[in-house]
């Protein structure tokens, strides 16, 4: 089994919020705003769903497609934003811009703006990551396993969701180490193929530690 | 005294080691908690948890109260109540009186910590004295509709501060400095939140002298119109057309006009109906508390504005909710999955039809709000995120 001095150190994640001065009340608000706000907004809405939100909450996608479909109540719109993907944007820019025009060509096929009640204003948020070591550190394919089976679910998404989509390593970290630690070119890509969008961190734990598994048997074959 | 290492049972899996890590990495700072009292609801609750189980870890962490005299107490209260949206009367000798006070209160204190943290109102002023450090004012309540005059004079203080905390991103205003949002959570193993088996349920409401004898209704709240008792009343009253079912209204009742003539009403209506029970309770009734939300069959939060904990706490005891759309309840009831958000007393009326109809749903919901609860309102994630917020401070 191949052992890297390389090894792979796992990290969770506090995702510490933070309120902004952006505020919509109606669809247009929302599109307005989504044009201005910080990148970090955009992805606090959208990436970051999959931190906040378990398998027991209503799977909207994205916050704005949730506020679309419960304090607007224009399913039309939560349906089109729902099916957004930002695993698949080449960047935050790209998927602000995909965003805005969805809103836009909305909004083009309506005589009458939709708005939210008062309670229902959507609040712009962004956040930061503190991040912890947490566990022993992986230098084997076996180690990297038990490690992944009993780490806090954040680590999941600190490796899988924030280090492609904002911290610039395309590949997620898991994947990465596997190709350039292990030497693990086949099962990295099979890792990089996983489908983050619409499911819950558990489930992609799983779907990495079948993987792992997978690996390990024939290596032991 | 409770200690880190007991919510290992009932946090989720992996956050008492994150705030174990977390805390390797703020080790050495010193924090002061500086609140109004250290009793009742929202700044003083979650301290009376929070500072222990720090100091437990091995954080310098204090918790330090401020007080005056009658006059501070009066124009600190009317102060809090006016940013709290109410119609008040502040005088300029009141607020000079409040600020003046505080400037005393700070000869008197050791200010001196890496990260100071101001709750709530009565102590705010002292921000003018700080020294070194960050300072943070943590507000527990929904200063959304604060009155003109009361913010304009109260957003001067908190402009001074290096940041502020709010339950809710709709909580907030406008201000200078950044604002972070941390929910408030319960403490699963508080006397209002821990395990009691049905014996001591049944004995406990015994002593209350509730039957259990048909589907019990409940709203834990004060008696006043925020929390919406009579609109609770009215609901029953639809479902009681279709079920036997008993209506307890459990709460502490002000001294104020419009809390005894929501308590009037009360009675009014429990003198007619032996199936409406309306419980005053002293604050410290957590264990009677605690066996009547157990007790329940569906609990309801009809507030129009307040009561952000009261559903998490039905929740975490396996109860569906239903909740009104104020107060920060309809962040923590997941609509159709751990209870239904009503817009008014017909809604809640139908809502609590279609349970009784249909007990599976119950049960289901119950254990869903129980899940959910762990996951986003327990102190352990509190206390999570707090630390996050001191790393981000002072790193």
């Amino acid at each position: 089994m191949a052992t890297t001095t390389n090894p792979f150190v796992f990290i969770g994640c506090v995702e510490l919020r933070q309120a902004l001065d952006w505020h919509a009340l109606d669809e247009r608000e929302l599109m307005d705003r989504l044009e201005d706000v910080p990148a970090d907004s955009i992805f606090y809405h959208t990436h970051g769903y999959f931190l906040r939100h378990r398998p027991l909450t209503t799977a909207y996608g994205n916050d704005f497609a949730r506020w679309a479909a419960v304090e607007v109540r224009d399913q039309a719109l939560a349906e089109r934003l729902a099916v957004v993907d930002p695993f698949e944007s080449r960047d935050l820019e790209s998927l602000r811009q995909e965003l805005v025009t969805i809103v836009h060509d909305h909004l083009r096929e309506l005589t009458a703006v939709p708005r939210a009640e008062p309670p229902g204003v959507f609040h712009f948020q962004q956040s930061h990551i503190v991040t912890v070591e947490l566990g022993p550190r992986a230098t084997t394919l076996a180690e990297f396993h038990d490690g992944l089976a009993g780490v806090d679910a954040s680590a999941i998404y600190f490796h899988m969701v924030e280090a492609r989509a904002r911290l610039g390593r395309p590949s997620g970290d898991f994947a990465e180490w596997m190709r350039t630690s292990l030497g693990l070119a086949a099962l990295a890509e099979r890792i990089e193929r996983i489908d983050t969008f619409m499911t819950s961190l558990e489930r992609v734990r799983a779907r990495v530690l079948r993987l792992v598994d997978q690996a390990l048997e024939a290596q032991d074959g | 005294m409770t200690r880190l290492d007991d919510y290992r049972h009932v946090a989720p899996p992996g956050v008492v080691d994150i705030i174990l890590r977390l805390t390797e990495r703020v080790r050495g700072r010193r924090v002061l908690h500086l609140s109004g009292g250290r009793f009742g609801e929202g700044a003083a609750e979650m301290l009376s948890t929070a500072v222990p189980l720090l100091n437990d870890l091995g954080l310098d962490t204090r918790w330090e109260i401020t007080g005056g005299d009658a006059a501070f107490y009066a124009t600190s209260s009317a102060l809090r109540a006016a940013l709290e949206g109410a119609e008040r009367g502040l005088a300029d000798e009141a607020l000079n009186h409040y600020v003046e006070m505080n400037r005393i209160n700070a000869k008197k204190l050791r200010l001196d910590a890496d990260v100071v943290a101001i709750h709530d109102v009565q102590p705010a002023p002292l921000v003018a004295h700080r020294g070194d450090g960050r300072w943070l004012w943590r507000c527990h309540f929904d200063a959304s509709r604060a009155q003109h005059r009361a913010w304009s004079f109260f957003g001067q203080i908190i402009s001074q501060y290096d940041a502020a905390v709010f339950s809710l991103p709709e909580f907030g205003r406008r201000l200078s400095v950044p604002q972070y949002v941390i929910h408030p959570a319960i403490d699963p193993l508080s006397e209002k939140n821990r395990e009691i088996g049905p014996r001591d349920v049944t004995t406990i409401l015994g002593a209350l002298r509730i039957g259990q004898d048909k589907a019990l209704l409940l709203q834990v709240g004060a008696f006043n119109r925020a929390h919406d008792p009579l609109g609770v009343v009215n609901a029953y009253r639809l479902v009681k057309k279709h079920y036997d079912v008993r209506l307890v209204l459990a709460g502490t009742a002000g001294d104020d006009r419009e809390s005894l003539d929501v308590l009037a009403d009360l009675r009014q209506a429990a003198h007619h109906d032996p199936d409406i029970v309306v419980l005053e309770l002293p604050p410290e009734a957590h264990r009677q508390i605690n066996a009547l939300q157990r007790a329940a069959t569906i609990v309801l939060q009809k507030s129009v504005h307040v009561g952000f904990l009261s559903a998490a706490e039905a929740m975490w005891k396996g109860k569906p909710v239903i909740a009104g759309v104020g107060g920060g309840l309809s962040q923590q009831v997941i609509n159709d999955v751990t209870g239904y958000v009503v817009h008014s007393v017909e809604g809640a009326a139908f809502r609590i039809r279609h349970l009784l109809n249909n007990p599976e749903l119950i049960a289901r919901m119950g254990a869903a709000g129980r899940e959910h609860v762990r996951r986003a309102f327990l102190v352990t994630r509190h206390l999570m995120e707090s630390l996050a917020l001191l790393v981000h401070l002072t790193e």
